[in-house]
């Protein structure tokens, strides 16, 4: 299968190991992984914070980047964020059409029917639960918001980690319950996301995991930033990252050694 | 400009807003057998802490006796089935009939009150009483601290839009749904049973079919 | 010095000498002290950041909060999930809502018609003024200082106690949690338990020193408590000549209205009295008589995860030989319609106050009720004061109030009446900031603007993913970027850190590993 990586913004130069983690893992399984050059964010930034006329450029950018999907130039776009997915799905056209851009709506919709998660990609569009990944460490599941209200991407990561070979598994108490990101809330309303990440460290610290995992990298960023803070000792990975290896091939992150929450 | 005009206008002012069929998709009967009705209805009402029995017909004046057995002043609505009424005065109780309408005072130092009841709603143990002369005007069966209520099991509706189209049909009288005795759970959420209406709720289910 | 201190904590909302007040006030009380009565209780004057600063200090009520709504959601869960046709009655419920806006003007003057068939007067309030002064002028029609009350967030929003206690008219809160409240001369900071901020022996402590007779508990245990207010309430309801109601919902075609409640305080209010006097906002329309099988599935699970609640009330105007002779109905405006006139803002006026939304909000869940200024507070708050308001302007503390939500989406999927509450989140915060463009850009605006083109270029996006990487150098050697005391990073470095930027962003890796598929 031909998939094109979106790589979203965040990842791309904060925490490449996510993108570079799928793409490991993608070609791993046998497919072909294109990255088109001209793609960049989103704009779930500026639309959730009430900017709709400046994410225009971005939501064009975006469509415009990833509309050779329709021409068959790839089968799927996929995006190893439920976020970024999640406004991408429920956001393109909606800001579109309020800027008075049907046309523009009309092809962000057609777009975004062929843009998924990793997680969907793997389980609805290969079918695959089990992709061959190993990697002994105790993990929790961090299930963030929008994979599960917006995406609507439920158990599938669950499914995932189900079958990687040698890990520990231990839920997460609250695992529903955000951890206080919520973009530039945690900037406008500073102390109250820093209540909320600090039950959510509570409940992470509670599961005696060595690694917190998530499929984004955003809600990562805010609860390891708190876990590092507080020296907890306890490390945060993309969901990506642990399905990347094998028995034979470990993963180690390449041209980064950003650890968060170490 | 009156205010309901203004009203009216801002409301038109703010454009057409679009209609749609209201799709009623949800549950409206059920395939339930009539036993089992029986036996949820009491199982919810015993989850709220009422007290149920179940007679046949020519039970209900002693399990009337029986829910009215600490009381020593009990109230009942004018039309109340007369045997029932009797049964009410038993070891006696001393019966006081709401014609002419007692006093609240007089309510306040009554013990108890019997009324019969409209139709009920097994799914969520709900007695509805909508003010007839078997059932009383509102405040006979709020007031005493003890409501003992004669429910027939055939008048027991498996679900709310069933038991809503029984009292639809007069949607004038004044009605109470009753599930449960009075409770609160505004102290960290610990549910007390009887802030203001009755504390003590029972209620006689009667079975027709029992007596066969 | 400490003057100028003085002055710069007040020019950033903070007065160290409120606290030391407040802080000998809780030692002479027992507990801490409530919020004063605001003059307008849909805007206390604080924005949500500013309140929050001050609830999420308070450790108690953090516990209370955090225990209480845990409760009440497993209990809401249990009570939903027993459903099969859950979905099916909350597209219903939402339908019927829509339906009501959608027909508005006509439903209500067919309820106006039917209420007045029925010998109940019918009376219309563009304001909270103008529904507090028909209020009164009934009341002191009756000669009477002093009136019981139903529960009910329409007499809240309108400030109706305050008004009648300017006018030498005393209004008896008798629910209990209402109770708890007043007597504590608090604010509510739930719709439906009020009261959810204190624990048991707050309660028992604010019991004691202002409960009539001054009463002396053995325990903290909730039954005793309870059974005080039964006893103090009793006497009220049997010698009340008016009574004040709420409604949670009126049915057009038969004029017939409803008060969902658990403790039969509603019942006596509306049964004993000889007046009776019903608040209801225009929304509360419902078209049919059958629509009432919708909501009472919906509302009792939602709001205190009851399969039903103990008592729901019908009445009809007037009944001759039951209950209040006399009946009016105050129908109120008071913003409601400045709502309507928003496409997507218009669907909170679908909202039944549950209290769902708040039970489930985590942000409503630490920072309490009263961090939202308003007596609606939670997501549904959040989106229904500032429209109830027409707050756009940022100068308006009620414009924080979309912002004060991560859209994590819990409230929309436990709404009964399916509220899109992060849509209209969002929608609003695009309000907001199109009603302040043209004047002096703020922080955001010169953020948001300067990021648009970076964030909308690939080319754009690695030369910025290079220039990061002089942040590893901040970072130094364990790779972490600690706190930033610099406006917008200090926000974010205050209590976490920040990893180094990476050697090389993944546009780099990736041109570097696959060259040929440029």
């Amino acid at each position: 299968m031909k998939i094109a990586l979106f790589s979203t913004c965040l990842n791309d130069v904060m925490f490449p190991q996510a993108a570079q983690a799928t793409v490991r893992l993608l070609e791993r399984l046998g497919h072909t992984v294109a990255f088109p050059r001209e793609q960049a964010c989103c704009g779930q930034m500026h639309v959730n914070t009430g900017y709709y006329p400046e994410a225009m450029p971005m939501i064009r950018n975006y469509v415009s980047t990833f509309e050779p999907v329709l021409d068959g130039e790839w089968d799927i776009i996929v995006a190893p964020s439920a976020s970024c997915t999640g406004a991408i799905r429920t956001q393109h056209a909606m800001v579109a059409r309020t800027q008075g851009d049907e046309e523009l709506a009309t092809r962000a919709e057609r777009v975004a029917a062929k843009t998924v998660d990793l997680p969907e990609l793997l389980i609805d569009v290969l079918g695959q639960a089990d992709v061959g990944a190993y990697f002994p460490h105790r993990v929790t599941y961090h299930t963030t918001c929008h994979s599960l209200r917006v995406t609507r991407v439920g158990d599938k990561p669950l499914q995932l980690l189900n079958h990687v070979d040698g890990m520990d598994f231990v839920p997460l108490p609250d695992a529903d319950v955000c951890c206080g990101f919520g973009g530039t809330f945690s900037l406008k309303n500073a102390d109250v996301s820093a209540a909320m990440m600090s039950d959510k460290m509570g409940n992470i610290k509670a599961t005696g995991a060595e690694i917190l995992v998530a499929g984004d990298y955003s809600c990562l960023m805010n609860i390891a930033g708190g876990l590092s803070r507080t020296r907890s000792g306890i490390r945060a990975m993309h969901l990506a990252e642990v399905l990347a290896g094998t028995r034979d091939e470990p993963w180690v992150a390449p041209a980064t050694n950003t650890k968060v929450g170490a | 400009m009156n205010a309901k005009q203004e009203i009216l206008n801002r409301i038109r002012a703010a454009g057409q807003i679009p209609a749609h069929d209201t799709a009623r998709d949800y549950l409206c009967g059920t395939e339930a057998s009539r036993s089992d009705i029986i036996a949820d209805m009491v199982a919810a009402l015993e989850d709220y802490t009422a007290i149920v029995t179940i007679v046949p017909p020519a039970g209900v004046g002693d399990a009337i006796d029986e829910m009215l057995s600490e009381a020593a002043t009990v109230v009942v609505p004018p039309g109340l089935d007369e045997s029932w009424r009797d049964a009410a005065g038993r070891h006696g109780r001393a019966v006081r009939i709401d014609d002419p309408p007692l006093s609240k005072a007089d309510l306040d130092a009554t013990d108890a009150v019997v009324t019969a009841s409209r139709v009920g709603v097994s799914l969520s143990g709900t007695i509805i009483l909508d003010g007839q002369p078997d059932q009383g005007r509102r405040a006979i069966s709020l007031v005493p601290d003890t409501h003992v209520i004669v429910l027939d099991a055939d008048d027991i509706k498996a679900t709310v839009p069933e038991a809503v189209a029984i009292v639809e049909e007069h949607p004038l009288r004044p009605t109470t749904w009753i599930a449960g005795p009075s409770a609160t759970s505004d102290i960290e959420l610990v549910r007390v049973d009887g802030v203001h209406g009755p504390r003590n709720l029972r209620v006689i289910i009667v079975d027709q079919t029992l007596d066969r | 010095m400490l003057d100028k201190l003085k002055e710069l904590g007040s020019s950033i909302g903070l007065n160290p000498a409120d606290w030391s007040e407040q802080d000998i006030e809780e030692q002479k009380l027992g507990w801490y002290p409530g919020h004063p009565t605001p003059d307008d209780p849909l805007r206390w004057g604080r924005t949500f950041p500013e309140g929050a600063r001050e609830t999420l200090q308070n450790t108690q009520m953090r516990r209370n909060l955090g225990y209480a709504t845990g409760k009440i959601r497993t209990k809401r869960n249990t009570r939903v999930e027993e459903l099969p046709d859950w979905e099916e009655l909350r597209e219903a419920g939402s339908l019927i809502k829509r339906n009501t806006l959608a027909h508005l003007p006509e439903l209500l003057e067919t309820f106006e018609q039917k209420v007045t068939e029925r010998g109940g007067i019918v009376h219309w309030a563009r304001d909270a003024a103008e529904a507090n002064e028909i209020a009164y002028s009934i009341i002191a029609a009756k000669g009477v200082d002093e009136v019981v009350k139903v529960k009910s967030m329409a007499t809240q929003e309108i400030n109706l106690n305050s008004y009648l206690e300017e006018r030498g008219i005393e209004a008896w809160e008798t629910d209990l949690a209402e109770m708890i409240v007043q007597l504590s001369h608090d604010m509510p900071s739930h719709i439906v338990v009020p009261a959810i901020h204190r624990n048991r022996s707050e309660v028992k402590a604010i019991f004691e020193a202002r409960m009539e007779g001054r009463p002396r508990f053995a325990t903290n245990e909730p039954r005793e408590l309870a059974m005080a207010a039964r006893a103090h309430l009793r006497k009220k309801f049997l010698s009340a000549k008016v009574a004040i109601s709420g409604a949670n919902l009126g049915v057009a075609e038969t004029g017939t209205l409803a008060v969902y409640e658990s403790e039969g305080n509603g019942r006596m209010c509306l049964t004993l009295p000889e007046t009776l006097i019903t608040v209801m906002g225009i929304e509360k329309i419902v078209p049919s008589y059958r629509d009432i099988e919708v909501f009472s599935q919906l509302l009792p699970r939602s709001a205190t995860g009851e399969r039903m609640n103990p008592y729901t009330s019908f009445w009809t105007g007037v009944t001759e030989g039951d209950g209040p002779q006399e009946f009016h109905l105050i129908l109120l405006d008071n913003g409601r319609t400045n709502v309507m006139k928003d496409e997507v803002g218009r669907e909170a006026l679908k909202c039944i106050r549950c209290a769902a939304c708040m039970n489930i909000c985590p942000v409503y869940r630490v920072s309490g009720g009263h961090a939202y200024n308003s007596v609606y507070p939670g997501p549904i708050g959040a989106i229904l004061t500032p429209q109830l308001l027409n707050a756009t302007d940022r100068k308006d503390p009620a414009t924080s109030l979309p912002f004060a939500s991560t859209l994590c989406g819990a409230c929309y999927d436990v709404c009964p009446v399916k509220i899109n509450i992060p849509e209209i989140l969002v929608h609003l915060r695009h309000t907001i900031t199109e009603a302040n463009r043209g004047g002096l850009p703020n922080a955001w605006d010169v953020a948001m603007k300067g990021t648009s083109s970076v964030m909308s270029s690939g080319k754009k996006m690695e030369r910025a993913g290079n220039a990061m990487k002089a942040g590893r150098l901040a970072a130094g050697r364990d790779r972490k970027i600690g706190h930033i005391p610099l406006p917008v990073a200090k926000e974010w470095t205050g209590t976490r850190d920040v990893p180094a930027p990476p050697a090389t962003s993944f546009r780099t890796w990736w041109n570097d590993e696959h060259e040929e598929t440029k």
